[in-house]
C-alpha cells in the first residue's frame, strides 16, 4: 500500500470523510479524467434509529464503482416532498436521493426512496420495500442498483453476492457474502485447503476444489441447504470448475489421464469428456457468456499462455502473446474484455485485454494480484492482492482508475468469484 | 542445510548399498553345497546391510516382522520422503535418484503397499497454475517410479499447488524447500 500511494501523483481518499464507520473501506481514485455523476443524498428519514444506515451502504456502492461522487445534501427530507433544488445544484449535483425507513407493528421496516433529477428538477422514480431486518443491507444494495441504472443505463452490481476463502490459522473458510464484502456467511469450514470457487449460473450452487481428502477433489455445494456432493474425484488431481452459461456441464481440469488436461463434465456427476490434447498443461478454463469458446491456460508453446478453443472441441487458439507468463482469465459478460494475470518483471499484476482490438493494459501497481472475476454488468473487476501484510479482496474499474478494498475481516482473503444477477 | 545434506548423504550412501546387492535374490545355501532357494516374503522390504555382501553365504536375511506388516510407513531405514525441485523445473535431480530406486525397491517388493506422490510448489503465482505445476512434479516422480518397474495401480500423483509450504517465508531459502514432492504411504 505504502508503494501505491508514493507512485501515484495524486490520491484522493474520497471516502475518509463520507464513511468515517468503515474505517476498512477505500476507495482510491488516480488519474486524470474521470468522469462521475455528483450524487447528493440525503439521510433517509428515521436512520438514526435504525439497524443499517441506508444512506451509507448505498454511497459506498456508487463510490466503489466508479461513475458516483456522492455528497451529504445537507437538508431534512423525505421520499414524499419535492426538494428545493437550488442549494443541490450549488453543490454541485446532478441527482438527489431521498428516502425513509420506518419500523413496522410486525418488526419489519418499510424503506421508502425517491431519486431526483436536481438539474431538471425531475422525479426521476423511487420505491418501497418492507424487508425483515436482516435484509436491510439487501434493500440498500437493491436501491444502489435501482439509482445507477436510472443515472447510467447499466443494470446495478451491488445487491449480488460474491464468494471467496480466507484462512484463519489452521482453519480455511468459504463464504458468501454481498459484494461489498460485507454480511460474510460461512459456507463451509476445513482444516485443509479450499480453491477455485465459481458459482452457477443460478446463484443457488458454488463448485470448489477442496484438499478435505489428501488431494485436490470438485464438489457442488448448494448454498440455501449447505448440502454439497462429490463432482470429480478422479484418479490424481481434480480442480478448476467452471460452470457452462447453460447451468448443465462444468469444466474442469483433471490428471486421471497423465497431466494437467481439461474435460467436459455434466453438472449432476458422470463420465467426463476429454475436451483438449496437449503434452503440457491446460487449466483454468473460463466458458464465454455465449457457452459457445472456452478460454484457458497453456503451456504447450513453452510459457503459460491463453488460448481459446470452441467449447464442442475443435482446434485451439492463442490469444495472449505479450509476456512469459499470462494467467488466471476472465471474461466480461459481453465478450469484449479478457482479465488476466500477468508477471512483469517477477510482479504479478492485474491486466485487461480488449479482445476487439487485442490491445493489452496493467490496471493495478500491486505486486502479486490473482484471480480476476468480473462483474455480472462488466463494469468492474474483482481480484486479490497483497496489501499491508496480508491478502485483500479489491475491485477496479475497466481502466484501473478506482480501486476500491472490500470491507475486510481480519484475516487473509482470497479466490474471490462474482455470482450472477439473482431475480429480486 | 548441513543437516539436509548430511541426511542426504545417508541416504545416498543407504541406496548405494541397495543397488550394489540385489538382497531380495540373496540365495541361502546349505552346508553340502546344494543349493536352496529360499523365495523371498513379497511383503518383506529388503534389509539393507552393509556388510550383508560378504556375509551372504554363511548368514541368513534378517526379517523384521514389525517392517514388513507396517505398509504405510514406507520404506524402513532412513530413506528420505521428500525430493525437492530446482525453480521453474519438474525434473528429478539425479541425487534424488537413488532415494527413487530405494521406494520402487519396496512398492516392488510389497505389491500392496500403495503411495501418493504430492507435488507442490512455492508461493509465487496462481493457485491452479501452481497446481498444475505440482502435478508435473508429481507426475515426474510416478514416471521415475514406473520406469524402474512399479506398478501404477501402486501410485497416485497429486498436487496441492502452492497450498501447504513446507515452511513460511518469501525467500529463496524457503522457496527451494517449498518445491518439492512427497512419497505419502497410505
Amino acid at each position: 500500500m505504502t508503494s501505491f500511494f508514493s507512485s501515484l501523483g495524486m490520491v484522493l481518499l474520497a471516502f475518509a470523510c463520507a464513511m468515517p464507520a468503515h474505517a476498512d473501506f477505500r476507495v482510491e481514485i488516480s488519474g486524470v479524467g474521470v468522469t462521475q455523476i455528483p450524487i447528493a443524498m440525503a439521510n433517509f428519514r428515521g436512520e438514526d434509529n435504525a439497524p443499517q444506515k441506508i444512506t451509507q451502504i448505498v454511497a459506498a456502492d456508487l463510490e466503489r464503482s466508479g461513475q458516483f461522487r456522492s455528497t451529504p445534501a445537507g437538508m431534512v427530507i423525505d421520499e414524499v416532498s419535492r426538494p428545493d433544488f437550488g442549494p443541490i445544484r450549488q453543490k454541485p449535483a446532478d441527482a438527489l436521493l431521498t428516502g425513509s425507513i420506518s419500523r413496522m407493528a410486525d418488526g419489519r421496516f418499510d424503506v421508502r426512496f425517491r431519486l431526483w433529477d436536481a438539474v431538471k428538477g425531475e422525479d426521476m422514480g423511487g420505491q418501497s420495500y418492507v424487508v425483515v431486518p436482516a435484509d436491510l443491507r439487501l434493500v440498500s444494495h437493491r436501491i444502489a442498483d435501482q439509482v445507477y441504472e436510472k443515472l447510467t443505463g447499466d443494470k446495478g452490481i451491488f445487491s449480488t453476492r460474491i464468494a471467496y476463502i480466507t484462512k484463519q490459522g489452521p482453519k480455511h473458510l468459504l463464504w458468501v457474502a454481498d459484494a461489498d464484502g460485507e454480511n460474510p456467511q460461512a459456507a463451509l469450514t476445513s482444516q485443509e485447503p479450499i480453491i477455485s470457487p465459481s458459482w452457477s449460473p443460478s446463484g443457488n450452487e458454488l463448485a470448489y476444489v477442496s484438499f478435505e481428502s489428501r488431494k485436490p477433489v470438485v464438489y457442488v455445494h448448494d448454498i440455501a441447504s449447505g448440502k454439497r456432493r462429490v463432482l470429480a474425484n478422479f484418479k490424481g488431481s481434480n480442480s478448476a470448475p467452471a460452470w457452462s452459461p447453460d447451468g448443465k456441464s462444468l469444466a474442469i481440469t483433471l490428471s486421471r489421464d497423465g497431466g494437467s488436461q481439461l474435460f467436459l463434465i455434466n453438472s449432476k456427476g458422470g463420465d467426463p469428456k476429454r475436451l483438449t490434447q496437449s503434452n503440457g498443461i491446460d487449466t483454468e478454463p473460463v466458458f464465454s457468456s455465449d457457452g459457445s469458446a472456452i478460454y484457458f491456460v497453456s503451456d504447450r508453446g513453452g510459457s503459460p499462455q491463453i488460448y481459446r478453443t470452441p467449447a464442442m472441441g475443435g482446434p485451439v487458439q492463442r490469444v495472449t502473446f505479450t509476456g512469459n507468463y499470462n494467467i488466471s482469465p476472465s471474461l466480461s459478460p459481453d465478450g469484449r474484455w479478457l482479465a488476466f494475470i500477468s508477471r512483469v518483471g517477477g510482479a504479478y499484476k492485474l491486466h485487461v485485454m480488449d479482445l476487439i482490438s487485442d490491445k493489452v493494459v496493467a490496471l493495478t501497481d500491486t505486486n502479486a494480484d490473482e484471480r480476476p472475476t468480473f462483474a455480472p454488468n462488466g463494469k468492474l473487476i474483482m481480484y486479490s492482492t497483497q496489501s499491508q501484510g496480508r491478502e485483500a479482496l479489491m475491485t477496479t474499474t475497466l481502466d484501473g482508475k478506482i480501486r476500491a478494498r472490500l470491507a475486510g475481516q481480519n484475516s487473509n482473503m482470497r479466490e474471490p468469484h462474482w455470482g450472477p444477477f439473482l431475480n429480486p | 542445510m548441513k543437516k539436509l545434506l548430511l541426511s542426504l548423504g545417508m541416504v545416498l550412501l543407504l541406496a548405494a548399498c541397495a543397488s550394489g546387492v540385489k538382497l531380495n535374490d540373496v540365495p541361502v545355501e546349505d552346508k553340502s553345497g546344494s543349493k536352496v532357494s529360499v523365495a523371498p516374503d513379497p511383503v518383506m522390504p529388503a534389509p539393507v546391510s552393509a556388510s550383508s555382501a560378504n556375509e551372504a553365504k554363511s548368514t541368513v536375511v534378517p526379517v523384521d516382522s514389525a517392517a514388513s506388516t507396517n505398509l504405510s510407513a514406507g520404506p524402513a531405514g532412513n530413506v528420505a520422503k521428500v525430493i525437492f525441485f530446482d525453480y521453474d523445473s519438474y525434473v528429478v535431480k539425479s541425487e534424488f535418484q537413488a532415494t527413487i530406486e530405494a521406494h520402487a525397491q519396496f512398492l516392488k517388493a510389497n505389491p500392496r503397499a500403495k503411495v501418493s506422490l504430492e507435488g507442490h510448489t512455492d508461493e509465487r503465482g496462481g493457485r491452479e497454475y501452481n497446481l498444475a505445476l505440482g502435478q508435473k512434479r508429481a507426475d515426474a516422480v510416478r514416471q521415475s517410479l514406473s520406469l524402474l518397474g512399479v506398478q501404477e495401480s501402486q501410485v497416485e500423483s497429486v498436487s496441492f499447488g502452492k497450498e501447504k509450504p513446507a515452511v513460511q517465508g518469501a525467500d529463496e531459502s524457503a522457496f527451494a524447500k517449498n518445491r518439492r514432492a512427497e512419497f505419502f504411504y497410505r
